[in-house]
């Protein structure tokens, strides 16, 4: 079971915050297939939000493919968003962290560590569509 | 869809002085709505108005379609209503506040009055004057909501609470929405909290409304404008101007768009909730300032409550 937070302060609208928190478990396999998110009434009691905007959430990863309610029961992941790419993430996580460890000995900042990661990133997303 | 709550160019006048005038407004059922404006916009008015707490100069209020004070015996049950610092008799205790309740409601329900004082950990035997801000506050919700009401009106529920005690007001109350589906409307003008707990925004200044809607449509329609100097009627012959502001060499807009927003030059920003609440309310003040001595000066006796 996942836990879901909010951010009041960062503009993304609460129901697509749920949205995102959802898919981002998908992908880093923290939920899996069969797996159940929480009630509509877990999410109220837990972070004091309207229930609308936790069906609309859910109705939109429904609306995706990725959960489905069952009556009576709740609401079950179908398809995860890891795919094979999962086996590998540790061993990439190991390996980013050991880069970013050696970029802030270099003494680059925090900020500087993530633009230098973005611009690069985006040049290598350019010459894989090139 | 049916309406709870529907207003039709209500006004109350006290004296010489309009509390309210020419309010038209419709609350669809099962809403969670939030009443916004400045201190003496006639929020309050409007709630005193709905729950037959006052009678209106002119116009007219109908809750689930019937009249507070003409059919008071088929609304009264229907209705909740916390007041303002959410009074309470002090020398009662909590277990006095429940018993009165379940004699005076035909539709009280003990059980769940009982159920959410234990969830919340308030002692039956204490005197209401005794317990906390806030455990005050969850009380006058927990009799308000043991009256099973279909339409809960909550006047300012939020001002004197702690941000923790906030937390558990909300909870507390989103807990019920999830339960009965009952509708709300409650007035604050606390914006940050209203963002995660409400679906329906009516904007109060002045005495009038100035914006009643469902809020992820609200938000959806109303951008910041940021572009090259220039005169905003072009675009005002389409969209809405709420507000300009002009430098040199800069022209900021906020609009509400009636249709697709484009134009050259014009970088187009997202709205906060709290901004588009903002700029209503400025909007009135900059309306007062421009209004012409004669009509500004009635225009300020309006306004005074």
């Amino acid at each position: 079971m996942i836990e879901f937070h909010l951010d009041s302060h960062s503009g993304v609208a609460p129901y697509l915050q749920l949205v995102q928190q959802v898919k981002q478990a998908l992908r880093l396999g923290l939920l899996e297939v069969d797996d159940q998110l929480p009630t509509v009434r877990e999410v109220v009691a837990q972070l004091a939000i309207n229930p609308n905007t936790v069906l609309k959430a859910y109705r939109e990863l429904e609306r995706e493919g990725l959960v489905a309610s069952r009556p009576g029961q709740g609401t079950f992941v179908r398809r995860t968003l890891a795919g094979a790419s999962l086996a590998h993430q540790a061993t990439l996580r190991r390996s980013l962290t050991r880069w970013i460890q050696s970029a802030y000995e270099a003494g680059l900042d925090g900020e500087s560590i993530l633009a230098l990661f973005l611009s690069t990133f985006q040049e290598a997303q350019k010459e894989e569509t090139a | 869809m049916s309406s709870a709550l529907e207003t039709t160019k209500l006004s109350k006048r006290y004296g010489r002085t309009w509390a309210l005038q020419d309010c038209s407004v419709t609350l669809p059922a099962g809403r969670v709505a939030s009443l916004v404006g400045p201190n003496g916009a006639g929020k309050t008015t409007l709630l005193h108005l709905s729950v037959g707490l006052l009678e209106p100069t002119a116009g007219d209020v109908r809750v689930f379609g019937l009249s507070p004070r003409a059919q008071p015996d088929e609304t009264l049950p229907r209705l909740g209503f916390v007041a303002q610092d959410h009074p309470l008799y002090k020398g009662f205790t909590v277990d006095d506040l429940l018993t009165l309740g379940r004699k005076l409601n035909p539709r009280w329900d003990d059980a769940l009055a009982r159920a959410r004082m234990q969830k919340l950990n308030i002692p039956l035997n204490r005197r209401a004057g005794k317990l906390s801000g806030g455990q005050q506050a969850q009380v006058a919700l927990v009799l308000a909501l043991a009256k099973r009401p279909d339409l809960l009106l909550l006047d300012e529920p939020l001002a004197s609470l702690d941000p923790l005690a906030r937390r558990e007001f909300l909870r507390t109350l989103m807990d019920a929405v999830v339960e009965t589906g009952l509708t709300v409307l409650l007035s604050s003008h606390i914006i940050g909290d209203l963002e995660r707990v409400c679906d329906y925004l009516i904007i109060l200044s002045a005495s009038h409304v100035q914006l009643a809607g469902d809020i992820q449509e609200v938000q959806r329609t109303h951008k910041r404008l940021i572009g090259p100097r220039q005169d905003e009627e072009a675009l005002a012959s389409v969209h809405s101007v709420i507000e300009a502001s002009h430098t040199e060499r800069q022209t900021t807009l906020f609009v509400r768009a009636n249709g697709p927003l484009f134009g050259p030059g014009w970088e187009v920003q997202e709205a906060s909730l709290e901004d588009i609440v903002l700029a209503y309310l400025s909007q009135q003040v900059t309306e007062r300032l421009q209004a012409p001595p004669a009509a500004q000066e009635q225009k300020g006796v309006e306004v005074v409550k």
